[in-house]
């Protein structure tokens, strides 16, 4: 998945990076940091022991702690409140970005209005919701809407990144049209839906922007984890005091909130917001836009997949794959009446039967100008299509129409071609019978062609525990062959919209999130009912409404991104979530010794890192907790690597690497900053 | 360490896995209303009980349940309450023994409501055999009933898939409570206490005997209704003694077959426990796994408690006096250090509180894993019924955390982990810190705390923070050199039993509620697996590392400074 246009802004880049400084220092105001309670708990220890520090330089008491040291917590301390901060602005910082590069789309431009036939100028900001635009070649579409009359290929670039202009014409799935886009050709009338401020560029830019962002359902619940345990060891760091005090130890305020803040979860604390920005900017950067932040995280726990047949699994269209003829009917003379019905009929499937006939049986297209050649273009009533030459009543379509039709005319249908379309619509293909008069010549097999390594990617699917099920028109048998081709576990054949929808309801009843992608309107029911609903941009209005997200490329197969960005978003919660847990063993290990050896002499051999000094050893802690939170930032904006593995095995390996890893990661971190302390400050 | 010694703990432990299925197999047919054969023979009583206290039989929603629970506590406290005072005027009182002083007899009453048997008095010379047959085994019938409710409605709320009498109901706790009592409380009792008394242990209610000792003194015997006592204050985990010297007194504990039967009294239940949440679960593993993680935990503490109390005292060592059987100070002779180790660890493990020697007595490494097995949240099998519901969140808080990292919202048995289960999850874990810490640290710093204490240094420190920890954990054991019948710890620990016991159960029947309520999603590839060696081994180092990380600093002040003072030669 190519990153395209606006989007592919790097993180690093010079002013970004002076942007989120900035920002870092802005975000200290108490107000918004109260948002996450780990973090607030940190700014208020290092306010208290700047406080502390401050008192003693101005009046030095017998037992403090040596300003040196004290001052030094409190720097670091305020470092780590920083780095916290600056983790955030700098995975806010890319969503500014790009929401500056969408404003910019947002130019005011003059919208024509029609009002009662009358056209007037008027600036496109003050549209509202239904107002009738026009809009010509060269033109500014000035809001989101649907074509009403009309047909324009339209430059939607600055959406999409997708240089190549697109179709949009009244009526059909193809209808709605964004704001900010620009028409090449042609004219279009179109009826506004969205009033000023809604549009999809204002939600995009909302929402890149993280302007709006609410903490989604599994953060609250990470949070809550968090403040819990902050809660735990506030109560284990306070009480210290007074257990000090029996014991005959002086522990000061510095030393007991540098322990605190060591323990908290802050690793976890600082990073967690620039996860849930960063994870929504993936997405974004797939070129798929969420509606929300909770849909990324339910993409994570999608159980089930439905997925369209045409479009998604198979290309668009069947093609002409065999002619079959029918008992004394030459091959070629099937061919050849297959193409003469075919040679008008523009669709796909029409124009590979031509080519097929043309590369099996070496016959070329004729010149079909002929006053004489009357084509009959296809019809729902009849669903057939064909020509009349020379007297000749060539048609071709589905089995049944053709078999009513030679019966009229007096024909009948020889047992072989039956068996022949019996045995094509078991293998999954769509039988086209040929008649020429009221003789069937045979038949021709149209086959779905899957699209390739779509296997693969199934079975990528069904490694990470999901079910894939295919929605086809099509007959059950053609529905089971190409579900086994592709490689799909499930499908439902002869889907309606209802049975669609009734599909979602029952694998939620039991329990399980379905996601799905659709563009029509009558896929806008579904849509709304799905967990995970992701709507195609070149969909209609009532499409994009319906689901929660919209992809600007359009390409149904994209859902496996967007269910790996949900998971990749857990897991890092998750994996940095146990790292920072894990890392209290070695602070324990660090700090309680240096706390307690004054008294406790004899507890040196807890010192197991043999740290220098008691200071040097609480500020290595200290420090060592500030610098994790930078050196984990790239980790936490790109995400942990997701493998599609079993629960299991994924399990295994993240406790191995953030559980093993964070006990064992801090003791060397530690010591080495502890050995660079003491050469700084020998003695 | 002793062949003799490993062959008790082993055979002890293959004991209580040989019961775990045949008991909880029988169990889950009696709470959850199946056939069982006490059925038919019993069934009389149930059904008497249940029409005499008018109880429909309807489920409750976790609320109704809750506060019926509360109900039920609040009012039989009083009960003991008021029999503990009025001991004299009421019947069974061959002594004549006063009324109890109203500070203990609250401490007490709490203590007894609670499951935890703490005990500020000496049983012989201050309860009447009313007192203590009324007021208190009575109550650790109904005690334990208690905790097996909350278990079971714990476990209904999480396996539940839509079976329950209406969304979110949790069973019906009157049911619960008595079947609980009738048909697996009372006839275990009955049957052991039978047992017991051939083996020699007392049970009559005569006065107390004078004897005539052999060089001619005299000596006061107490007596009363022993064994219909004992057997129940292991099986239901209370570990309250009739005698002050509890298990370690001949007619509490004659022999070592007594010995071993109540140790394995104390976890035939919550290893039972086990099983049944495997059945409710459709899924016997889900039962095993939590068994292993118990069972695990257990090994990790018994081996360390019997490899430290081997190695005896450095102090003695160096006085020249032969250690070669261990630490022995506190210890009963007819024991010894493998058999007193394993019962320790059974008792702190399992919230019991029964001692069969003086925790006190122990090396600090020895009494830190008796300490810190209570501190880790009464889990380890744990009390009846509060073993598993404690655990069962220690699993919820895991799935939590380990969900996250397999990419899904976390599910445990199929029901999502969310804000409201993490909430209450982590109000019920920290509970825990805020009692033991607080009230320990208060203690240890104001002079009605300090003057209790009759060892100084960090020895000292240990005794208050164990006794809040057995509070808090409804464990009952004790650290004895603190005199605890002071009115600043009667009140201060029974608020803590009472807190330990209703601040946790409360938090535990919202968690079953809210469950029960929700959806149940099939488990697939993705989902994170809770059973097999990978899920036990997470809960184990979840719980491991919730509890040290709380409890390490006030432990490293007390029992482990005193390690390291011990061994540079300094003890208290």
């Amino acid at each position: 998945m190519g990153e395209k246009g606006v989007r592919a802004i790097s993180a690093w880049e010079g002013p970004l990076l002076r942007a989120a400084l900035l920002d870092s220092v802005r975000k200290l105001d108490p107000r918004l940091l109260v948002r996450n309670p780990v973090m607030f708990v940190v700014e208020v220890g290092s306010v208290l022991t700047t406080l502390l520090w401050v008192r003693d330089l101005a009046a030095p008491s017998a037992g403090a702690a040596p300003p040196w040291f004290a001052g030094q917590v409190a720097l670091w301390l305020w470092f780590t409140v920083l780095f916290a901060n600056f983790a955030e602005a700098l995975a806010e910082g890319r969503g500014k970005a790009q929401a500056a590069a969408l404003r910019g789309l947002r130019k005011e431009t003059v919208a024509r209005r029609i009002v009662e036939g009358r056209e007037e100028r008027v600036a496109a900001s003050s549209l509202r919701k239904d107002d009738i635009v026009v809009v010509e070649t060269g033109q500014v579409i000035p809001g989101d809407g649907e074509v009403i009359e009309g047909i324009a290929s339209v430059d939607e670039s600055a959406m999409t990144g997708e240089s190549a202009p697109v179709i949009r014409e009244s009526g059909g799935d193809r209808s709605s049209v964004t704001g900010g886009t620009k028409v090449l050709s042609d004219r279009i009338v179109v009826r506004i839906g969205v009033n000023p401020g809604e549009s999809f560029l204002d939600r995009m830019i909302n929402l890149v922007e993280g302007a709006k962002r609410q903490k989604t359902p599994n953060e609250i619940a990470l949070h809550v984890l968090l403040a819990g345990m902050t809660i735990i060891f506030l109560i284990a760091c306070v009480t210290l005091v007074p257990f000090g005090m029996y014991s005959g130890l002086r522990l000061s305020v510095t030393v007991i909130v540098a322990l605190l803040v060591c323990l908290i979860p802050t690793t976890i604390g600082g990073l967690i917001s620039a996860i849930g920005i960063a994870g929504m900017d993936r997405l974004i950067r797939h070129n798929v836009i969420p509606t929300s932040g909770r849909a990324v995280e339910a993409a994570g726990d999608v159980d089930t997949i439905l997925l369209d047949k045409t479009g998604t699994i198979t290309l668009g269209n069947r093609m002409a794959s065999e002619f079959l003829a029918a008992p004394g009917v030459r091959v070629e003379e099937l061919a050849d009446a297959a193409q003469l019905a075919s040679l008008a009929d523009e669709t796909p499937e029409g124009r590979s039967i031509v080519v097929l006939a043309k590369e099996r049986h070496g016959l070329r297209g004729r010149d079909l100008k002929q006053p004489e050649a009357h084509f009959v273009p296809f019809s729902a009533q009849t669903r057939m299509s064909g020509c009349d030459l020379d007297g000749r009543v060539i048609r071709k379509g589905a089995f049944d129409a053709i078999k009513r039709h030679v019966a009229a005319l007096g024909g009948r249908v020889p047992g072989e071609v039956e068996q022949a379309v019996a045995a094509i619509a078991k293998t999954g293909g769509t039988p086209l019978a040929v008649s020429d008069g009221p003789r069937v010549l045979g038949v021709v097999h149209l086959k779905d062609i899957v699209k390739g390594g779509l296997k693969e990617r199934f079975a990528r699917f069904r490694a990470m525990g999901l079910r894939t099920v295919m929605i086809t028109g099509d007959n059950p048998l053609t529905a089971a062959a190409i579900a086994a081709e592709a490689g799909v576990d499930d499908f439902l054949a002869e889907a309606t919209p209802e049975m669609k929808l009734a599909l979602i309801r029952g694998e939620q009843a039991q329990g399980k999130l379905v996601a799905m992608t659709g563009d029509g309107t009558n896929d806008a029911p579904a849509l709304a009912q799905a967990d995970v609903a992701i709507a195609m941009n070149t969909g209609t209005q009532a499409a994009k409404e319906a689901g929660n997200m919209v992809d600007l490329d359009s390409n149904p197969t994209k859902l496996l991104e967007v269910v790996e960005v949900g998971k990749q978003l857990l897991m890092t919660r998750g994996c940095l979530t146990t790292f920072s847990i894990a890392n209290d063993v070695a602070k324990y290990f660090a700090i309680l010794p240096a706390m307690f050896m004054a008294v406790f002499p004899q507890i040196a051999p807890l010192n197991v890192m043999r740290l220098a000094s008691p200071q040097t050893a609480i500020l290595s802690a200290v420090i060592f907790n500030a610098l994790i939170i930078v050196l984990l930032i790239p980790l936490a904006l790109r995400g942990v690597r997701y493998r599609p593995l079993g629960a299991a095995a994924l399990l295994r390996r993240s406790l191995l690497i953030y559980g093993a890893g964070g006990v064992v990661a801090p003791f060397l971190g530690i010591k080495l900053i502890d050995v660079a302390l003491s050469l700084v400050r020998p003695g | 360490m002793t062949a003799n010694g490993w062959v008790q703990i082993f055979v002890f432990f293959a004991a209580v896995v040989v019961v775990t299925k045949p008991l909880g197999d029988f169990m889950y047919r009696v709470l959850e209303g199946g056939n069982h054969f006490l059925r038919r023979p019993l069934g009389w009583l149930e059904r008497l009980v249940l029409r005499a206290c008018r109880v429909d039989g309807r489920e409750q929603s976790w609320q109704a349940y809750a506060l019926g629970l509360l109900a039920f506590s609040a009012f039989t406290m009083i009960v003991t309450y008021a029999i503990q005072r009025l001991q004299h005027v009421l019947p069974f009182n061959p002594q004549g023994l006063p009324p109890v002083a109203a500070g203990c007899a609250f401490n007490t009453a709490a203590s007894f409501t609670t499951n935890t048997n703490w005990q500020g008095y000496a049983g012989e010379t201050t309860m009447s055999y009313l007192s203590q047959m009324a007021g208190l085994a009575w109550h650790n019938f109904i005690s334990a009933a208690a905790g097996i409710a909350v278990a079971v409605a714990l476990a209904r709320g999480l396996t539940r898939r839509g079976e329950g009498q209406g969304p979110g109901a949790v069973g019906n706790l009157w049911v619960d409570l008595t079947r609980a009592t009738v048909y697996i409380l009372l006839p275990l009792s009955l049957a052991f206490a039978l047992l017991f008394v051939s083996q020699g242990m007392i049970q009559n209610l005569s006065s107390y005997r004078e004897v005539a000792t052999l060089e001619g003194g005299k000596q006061v015997i107490a007596m009363g209704p022993v064994a219909s006592q004992e057997v129940i204050k292991q099986l239901g985990t209370n570990g309250g003694g009739f005698f002050n010297a509890n298990a370690a007194h001949p007619f509490e504990n004659p022999n070592p077959l007594t010995n071993f039967l109540s140790m394995f009294l104390i976890f035939a239940i919550p290893a039972g426990l086990t099983w049944v949440f495997g059945r409710m679960a459709r899924d016997q593993r889900q039962g095993w796994a939590l068994f292993c993680a118990m069972g695990l935990l257990f090994f990790a503490g018994v081996m360390t408690v019997y490899w430290a109390e081997t190695g005896g005292n450095p102090a003695v060592g160096a006085a020249h006096i032969d250690q070669g059987l261990g630490n022995m100070e506190g210890k009963e002779v007819r024991f010894g250090v493998a058999s007193s180790a394993l019962y320790a660890t059974v008792t702190t493990d399992a919230s019991c509180g029964a001692v069969n020697a003086m925790h006190d007595s122990f090396t600090p490494l020895g009494g830190l894993v008796l300490l810190f097995n209570i501190q880790l949240g009464e889990v380890v099998f744990g009390g009846v019924g509060a073993g598993l519901y404690g655990i069962l969140v220690m699993a919820i808080l895991s799935v939590f955390i380990a969900g996250l990292m397999v990419g899904r919202t976390p599910e445990y048995l199929g029901k999502k982990i969310e804000t409201r289960e993490v909430k209450l999850a982590m109000l019920y874990v920290l509970i825990f810190p805020l009692l033991i810490l607080a009230l320990a640290a208060w203690s240890a710093v104001a002079p009605y705390g300090r003057s209790s204490l009759a060892n100084a240094g960090p020895h000292g420190l240990s005794e208050i923070l164990y006794a809040f920890t057995s509070a808090a954990g409804n464990n009952g054991s004790a650290f004895a050199g603190l005199n605890a019948n002071t009115p600043w710890y009667n009140v201060a620990l029974g608020f803590t039993m009472l807190a330990g016991r209703f601040w946790m159960m409360v938090p535990a029947l919202a968690i079953a509620g809210t469950l029960a309520g929700k959806k149940s999603a099939p488990p697939g590839a993705g989902t994170l697996p809770t059973t097999g060696p990978l899920f036990a081994g997470l809960l184990v180092g979840v719980i491991l590392i919730v509890g040290a990380l709380t409890f390490f600093p006030a432990l490293s002040l007390s029992p482990i400074v005193e390690h390291f003072l011990a061994q540079a030669g300094r003890v208290f």
